[in-house]
């Protein structure tokens, strides 16, 4: 350690040395790094901000939740034909509740296309009946001063509804909705909440924003004929999920005579397995990103170890000397070394704080952008520091140290003669 | 034990197809704490005989044995170890780093050995003053006379105590002056003990040297110590 000390006075004595020799060509491919770092941090941050965003998306429809719908069977099973349509019964809820432990929470979905008013504005939309557990498992959250369906709102088929956020700028613009009262069907309902808005990228049925959502016992009593539309469950673990589903159609099959094995009897839709694949595509994404920075980064260090390869043979005299004291090739290649990595480490810095500013400077703008939402903002993370620095030592290190060992296999008796 | 023997030593450089024979049948013993002087005519190959003194590169065939060491065989990193310990180097050309002080070429051979930075310097400084650089360690060799220059290698070349110190016609860049001043340099050294292998073409210099050896075509024609 105390001769790298010496070494590395001496190295930035060279490096001076070299600079005002090749002030060109160090420029040069300092700014080649501080690109090549530069771009690895931006794609990076950016794959970063996009797997974010996908996740947040992904999850806006609710953490791990599977939907149901009416189906019909395809095969003959018990002497019943195939092509039997398989209804949703209200009770279905109670049974799949009781009989299947994997699912921790379950909730009824009536749904209709009917006119929402309030005053003079009318909008046809997706009136929804549903339980109170919907809300939370469906990332359906209040805006302040608002709340969800509750258990007392079910209970007394009270005539409450929750908004979607656009359904009720639509209705009331920027006035607060909370307290008003809007027709349904002729029936005068009181707007207990807002919704948040959200970031939904899966969906059924459309977006949450333009939907009212109202107790599943009002809807009942205001259509009675109603049919369940959607079952919605989220299981007690994501590792459950196979086996919630596998017990949902044994159970179902039972009930309503179909062969468990015939997935088309009930529509079923998994989505953790669409979270699952969007992580996939991010961190896919991602590593493209990476190693496409990585490749610009790698070009820079050819300029680096090219610049020291000339710095080789520019100084084959010198190392025959230090050859001549004594030097071992260790002793001889150290120098050659820490100058790649210098000129690496302050092209690596130059870069990455360039890339620091953009990223903070893009978060701090005031943008509000589809195209923000969708892709995220770059986003810089520890692990990307890590990469980048380790990225960056790997090629300095090896520029240097490549040029280096023809440095340690100079002859020094041909390099020191003299005529 | 001799410091140095060298039997039957060639040296044979090839460079494409043509061969030249820079050393034939060498024998040499060279004594602790003689003065030798190589003299010969231009290409004779007296720098090829100081490259395998100084371990800088090893013969064709012959045995060597520096201290009662074989040298044949050894790798790169033995042989480095070898020069710091046991040779110190004077090159007519100086060699010295030109971007480092007088100080810094000093230590050099000790920072190679792997001393602590107090007793580098303290090292180096004490040979700096013995040289009369005292007031120039801080300068750079740009800053410096050809016989400073010359002073500071021959610093660089003492500093580690060296079973043997070689010179390449080392006041061939020097005025008249200034070489008498490095030759008397040589003669304190020599007479306080040092042993000294000096290739020189200036038979006045010779002279002063405890011995005289005269190669020619690679061959040594004689070798002639002078009555003590
Ligand atoms: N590396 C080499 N490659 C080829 N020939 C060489 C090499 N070094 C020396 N020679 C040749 O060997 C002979 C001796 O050279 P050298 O030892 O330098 O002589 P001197 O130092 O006495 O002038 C010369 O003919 C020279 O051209
Ligand atoms: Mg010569």
């Amino acid at each position: 350690m105390r001769f790298a000390a010496a070494e590395i006075a001496l190295v930035l004595r060279l490096f001076q040395a070299d600079l005002a020799h090749q002030r060109k060509r160090i420029a040069l491919t300092v700014i080649a790094i501080a690109w090549g770092t530069l771009s690895i941090v931006l794609l990076l941050s950016f794959g970063e901000g996009l797997k974010r965003s996908l996740s947040k998306g992904a999850r806006g429809m609710g953490e791990g939740v599977a939907v149901v719908w009416p189906g019909a069977t395809t095969r003959a099973f018990m002497g019943l034909p195939s092509g039997r349509r398989i209804a949703i019964r209200e009770e279905d809820a109670e049974l799949l509740r009781r009989c299947i432990p994997e699912i921790e929470t379950l909730s009824l979905e009536y749904a209709r296309h009917i006119p929402v008013t309030a005053g003079t504005k009318s909008v046809n939309t997706r009136v929804r009946g549903v339980e109170p557990e919907f809300g939370e498992m469906r990332n359906l959250h209040p805006q302040a001063g608002g709340r969800f369906l509750n258990a007392p709102d079910m209970a007394q088929k009270r005539r409450v509804v929750f908004l979607g956020e656009e359904l009720a700028r639509d209705l009331y613009g920027t006035e607060d909705a909370v307290g008003r009262a809007v027709q349904i069907n002729q029936s005068s309902f009181l707007v207990v909440g807002v919704a948040r808005k959200k970031l939904m990228m899966g969906m059924y049925s459309g977006h949450d924003r333009t939907q009212a959502t109202i107790p599943a016992t009002s809807f009942k009593a205001m259509h009675s004929d109603a049919e369940v539309g959607n079952l919605v469950y989220r299981p007690a673990r994501p590792e459950l999920s196979g086996r919630a589903k596998a017990e949902l159609y044994r159970v179902m099959g039972r009930k309503h005579h179909f062969d468990p094995e015939d997935t088309r009897a009930l529509g079923l839709w998994d989505t953790l397995e669409m979270q699952r694949i969007n992580r996939d595509v991010a961190v896919g994404v991602q590593i493209f990103l990476g190693i496409i920075g990585g490749l610009t980064l790698f070009v820079g260090g050819m300029g680096v170890a090219n610049i020291m390869y000339a710095v080789v043979k520019e100084r084959t005299r010198e190392i025959g000397v230090k050859m001549a004291l004594g030097a071992k090739a260790r002793q001889v290649m150290l120098p050659f070394v820490l100058e790649a990595l210098l000129m690496t480490v302050i092209g690596g810095i130059l870069g990455a704080a360039i890339a620091l500013l953009l990223i903070f400077g893009l978060a701090a703008l005031p943008l509000e952008n589809e195209a923000f939402d969708l892709l995220g903002r770059p986003t810089f993370s520890p692990v990307i520091a890590v990469t980048t620095a380790l990225v960056l030592g790997t090629i300095g290190a090896a520029a240097g140290y490549f040029p280096a060992r023809r440095a340690a296999f100079v002859d020094p008796a041909e390099s020191l003669r003299y005529e | 034990m001799m410091m140095i023997e060298m039997r039957a030593i060639r040296k044979t450089y090839r460079t494409g197809r043509v061969e030249v024979e820079a050393l034939r049948d060498v024998n040499l013993d060279v004594d602790r704490n003689e003065f030798v002087a190589i003299v010969g005519p231009s290409g004779s190959g007296k720098s090829t005989l100081m490259n395998l003194l100084g371990c800088l590169d090893t013969p064709t065939a012959g045995a060597y044995r520096l201290s009662g060491e074989s040298v044949a065989g050894l790798d790169r990193n033995r042989l480095a170890e070898i020069r710091n310990r046991h040779i110190g180097f004077v090159f007519q050309n100086f060699n010295l780093l030109p971007y480092a002080s007088a100080l810094e070429n000093v230590e050099l051979p000790l920072l190679f050995a792997g001393l602590p930075a107090n007793e580098r310097n303290e090292r180096a400084t004490a040979i700096l003053e013995k040289v009369d650089l005292a007031d120039r360690m801080h300068h750079k060799p740009g800053e410096l006379s050809g016989g400073q220059m010359q002073r500071v290698a021959i610093a660089r070349a003492l500093v580690n105590r060296p079973t043997m110190v070689l010179a390449d016609e080392p006041t061939g860049n020097l005025d008249s002056v200034s070489g008498r001043g490095i030759v008397g340099l040589f003669q304190e050294l020599h007479a306080a003990g040092q042993t000294i292998v000096m290739i020189t073409h200036d038979m006045a210099i010779a002279r002063i040297a405890s011995r005289v050896v005269q190669i020619r075509d690679g061959e040594i024609v004689e070798d002639k110590s002078a009555a003590a």
